[in-house]
C-alpha cells in the first residue's frame, strides 16, 4: 500500500450558517412488527462530518439504511438536498443518488471486476464520457485514497484498509455532495484506521463534501466529528459538538463513552449457587 | 411432563395449520417476485437504452461464455451417452416385437420432443442456475447489492437481465446441439448393432421428425431457461446468514429448478400432444 495521508492539522470548520442538507423528521422505522426507529429528527449542515454513535442495537444502522433509501420508513421523512427520498419517483430517486455516496463497511467491491473498474462503474452507468476520461477520473480518486498503482488488483487481493480506499475511491468517483461512511475503521489496525480518518477530514476539507459516518470507534469519531448524534435504542440521546458530549452528565452516555456496562455482570460466586440450586 | 406432550391435539393442529399456511403465503410471495424480475427484466431489456441504462451488452456476453460455451463439453459428453442409452433399450424392447428396425421412430421422437430439451435444461439448472442463485447470494451478504442500489444502479437490470438474456439465447442452442449428439449417438449404435448405414439412419430420422417436434423441444427449452433463471435469482436474493446460507439457497435453487423442470415438462407435454 502507498504512503497513508500525511498528517494534518484539521480545523473544525464554522458551520453555525450553514444550510441543511440532510433532514430528518420524525422518522419511525420497523423491522417486520418490531420498531426500531421511534421518531428521530436530525439535520446535517452542508460541509460537515456528523458521526452517529450508539452501542450494538441503538438504531444505528437501520437510520443509516433508511437514509440511503434501502429501508423505507414507517412514517416521518428523510430529505436530502432538499428532496423527499422516500416520496420522489424512481427516477427522480436515482438523479438524487448520483449526488449520495457511500462506503459501505466491508467495502461491497464487486469481486467480478478489478479495483478500477469498481471504481469507474458509477461513471460508466451514469456517464457519456469515453473510456480514457472515465479511466484518468478513476485514476485521480485513487490518487486522492492513496491507491494509486493497484487499479489491476481484484478485490479478493486486497488488504482490509485498501479495501476501505478502494470503496471510498468509487464512493466520491462521482463528486457526491454527501457522503455516507459505515464503521470506515472497524476491523482495522490503529494505524490504518488513523489513516482513514485523516482521509475522511481530507475529503471534507478538500472536496467540500458533507460526510455522514456511523461508528462505534469512539477515538475515531471524537477525532473526525463536527458534531456527534448518540443513538440509544432507537431515541437520539444528544446531539453536539465532542465537547458538548464529552462534558455531558447523561449516564447513558457517559457509560458509552467510558465503555461501562449497563448489563448486570454475573458474580460467580451466585453463577454456582445458581446451578447447585438448579441440580438440586 | 414435557411442554410439547402438554399442548393439546386442536393446538397441534392448529400450529401445523399455522406453518402450512405460512409456507403457502411465502411460495406465493416467491412466484409474484419471480413475476416481477421477469417483468422488470423485460422492461429493462426494451426500454433500457431509452432510460439511459441499457442493459450491459459485454456482461451478456461473458453470460452467454459462461452458460453456452463452457457448458459444452458436458453437455456433448452426456448427450452421446444418453443417445447411446436410448438406442441400447430401444433396441432390446423392440426385440420382444421383432421390429428392432423401428428404433429410429422411438429415438427420433424422444430425443427431439424429449431427452434433448429436458437432459439439457437438468445440466443447465445444477450448473448456471446453482451458480447464479451463489453468485448473487454472495453479493447480497457482501452488500453488493445494497451497493449496486445506493449507487443507482437498479440491480435487475445489471444482474438478472443479463443473465435471462444470455439464458434464454443459450440454452435452445445447447438443446439443439445435445438433440443433434443425441442423435449422433443413438445412430452410431444403431448402425453397429443393427447393420444399419449412417446416412439411412439420418435420412429415416429426417422422414420421422418434423420441424413441429423440434420447435416443441426448443419452446420447452425456453421455458426451462426463464424457470431456471428466476429460480436461481430468488433463492439468491433471499440468502441470509452467511456462507452456510448461500450453500443451503443453492441447493434449494437446484432442487427446485429440476422439480420446476420436470412438472413444466409433463405439463407442456399434456397439452401439446392432446
Amino acid at each position: 500500500m502507498n504512503e497513508p495521508a500525511r498528517k494534518m492539522d484539521y480545523k473544525r470548520p464554522d458551520l453555525s450558517g450553514a444550510p441543511d442538507i440532510v433532514e430528518i423528521k420524525k422518522l419511525v422505522t420497523h423491522y417486520g412488527e418490531r420498531e426500531i426507529l421511534h421518531g428521530i429528527d436530525l439535520s446535517v449542515r452542508e460541509g460537515e462530518i456528523m458521526v452517529i454513535m450508539g452501542g450494538s442495537g441503538s438504531g444505528k444502522s437501520t437510520l443509516l439504511n433508511t437514509l440511503l433509501g434501502l429501508l423505507h420508513p414507517t412514517s416521518g421523512e428523510v430529505r436530502i438536498l432538499g428532496e423527499n427520498l422516500h416520496g420522489v419517483s424512481d427516477v427522480e430517486r436515482t438523479r438524487l443518488r448520483q449526488k449520495m455516496g457511500v462506503a459501505f463497511q466491508g467495502g461491497a467491491l464487486f469481486s467480478s471486476m478489478n479495483v478500477l473498474e469498481n471504481i469507474m462503474l458509477p461513471l460508466r452507468e451514469h456517464t457519456k464520457l469515453d473510456a480514457n476520461t472515465m479511466r484518468i477520473m478513476a485514476r485521480l480518486k485513487m490518487q486522492v485514497v492513496s491507491l494509486d498503482g493497484f487499479e489491476a488488483l481484484m478485490p479478493a487481493e486486497l488488504s482490509g484498509g485498501m479495501i476501505k480506499r478502494a470503496a471510498f475511491a468509487r464512493a466520491i468517483v462521482m463528486d457526491p455532495r454527501i457522503l455516507f461512511c459505515d464503521e470506515p475503521s472497524a476491523g482495522l489496525d490503529p494505524v490504518v484506521a488513523s489513516a482513514i480518518d485523516d482521509l475522511i477530514l481530507t475529503l471534507r476539507d478538500a472536496m467540500g463534501m458533507s460526510i455522514v459516518v456511523v461508528t462505534h470507534e469512539l477515538e475515531s469519531a471524537f477525532k473526525i466529528a463536527d458534531r456527534i448524534c448518540v443513538l440509544d435504542k432507537g431515541n437520539i440521546l444528544m446531539v453536539g459538538t465532542t465537547e458538548e458530549v464529552r462534558g455531558c452528565d447523561n449516564e447513558r452516555i457517559q457509560n458509552l463513552l467510558n465503555r461501562r456496562t449497563e448489563e448486570k455482570v454475573l458474580d460467580p460466586d451466585e453463577y454456582l449457587r445458581n446451578l447447585t440450586a438448579a441440580n438440586d | 411432563m414435557s411442554e410439547a406432550s402438554e399442548r393439546t391435539l386442536p393446538t397441534r393442529i392448529a400450529e401445523r395449520l399455522d406453518q402450512v399456511g405460512r409456507k403457502a403465503v411465502a411460495a406465493v410471495a416467491e412466484v409474484g417476485l419471480g413475476a416481477a424480475l421477469l417483468g422488470q427484466s423485460v422492461f429493462w431489456m426494451f426500454l433500457g437504452r431509452s432510460r439511459a441504462q441499457p442493459v450491459r451488452i459485454k456482461a451478456t456476453f461473458e453470460r452467454c461464455m459462461e452458460v453456452g460455451i463452457q457448458a459444452l463439453p458436458i453437455i456433448t459428453m452426456m448427450s452421446v451417452t444418453i443417445g447411446m442409452m436410448l438406442a441400447i433399450q430401444g433396441i432390446y424392447t423392440l426385440r420382444v416385437f421383432g421390429a428392432e428396425e423401428q428404433v429410429t421412430v422411438g429415438i427420433g421422437f424422444s430425443v427431439v420432443r424429449e431427452f434433448g430439451p429436458l437432459i439439457t435444461g437438468i445440466i443447465v439448472a445444477g450448473r448456471t442456475g446453482s451458480s447464479l442463485a451463489a453468485r448473487i447470494g454472495t453479493m447480497r451478504i457482501s452488500q453488493e447489492i445494497d451497493a449496486l442500489t445506493v449507487m443507482g444502479i437498479n440491480p435487475v437490470r445489471f444482474i438478472v437481465a443479463p443473465a435471462l438474456i444470455a439464458m434464454v439465447v443459450m440454452v435452445p442452442a445447447l438443446t439443439f446441439w445435445a438433440d443433434l449428439v443425441m442423435l449422433a449417438g443413438a445412430g452410431w449404435y444403431v448402425s453397429v448393432a443393427l447393420g444399419m448405414s449412417m446416412a439411412a439412419y439420418t435420412d429415416r430420422i429426417v422422414e420421422i421428425v418434423s420441424v413441429g417436434d423440434l420447435m416443441h423441444g426448443l419452446s420447452k427449452s425456453v421455458l426451462f431457461s426463464v424457470l431456471i433463471t428466476l429460480v436461481g435469482v430468488i433463492n439468491g436474493a433471499n440468502v441470509t446468514g452467511g456462507a452456510e446460507g448461500v450453500g443451503k439457497m443453492t441447493t434449494r435453487s437446484v432442487v427446485l429448478a429440476i422439480s420446476a423442470i420436470i412438472v413444466t415438462d409433463m405439463v407442456f407435454a399434456f397439452i401439446t400432444t392432446r
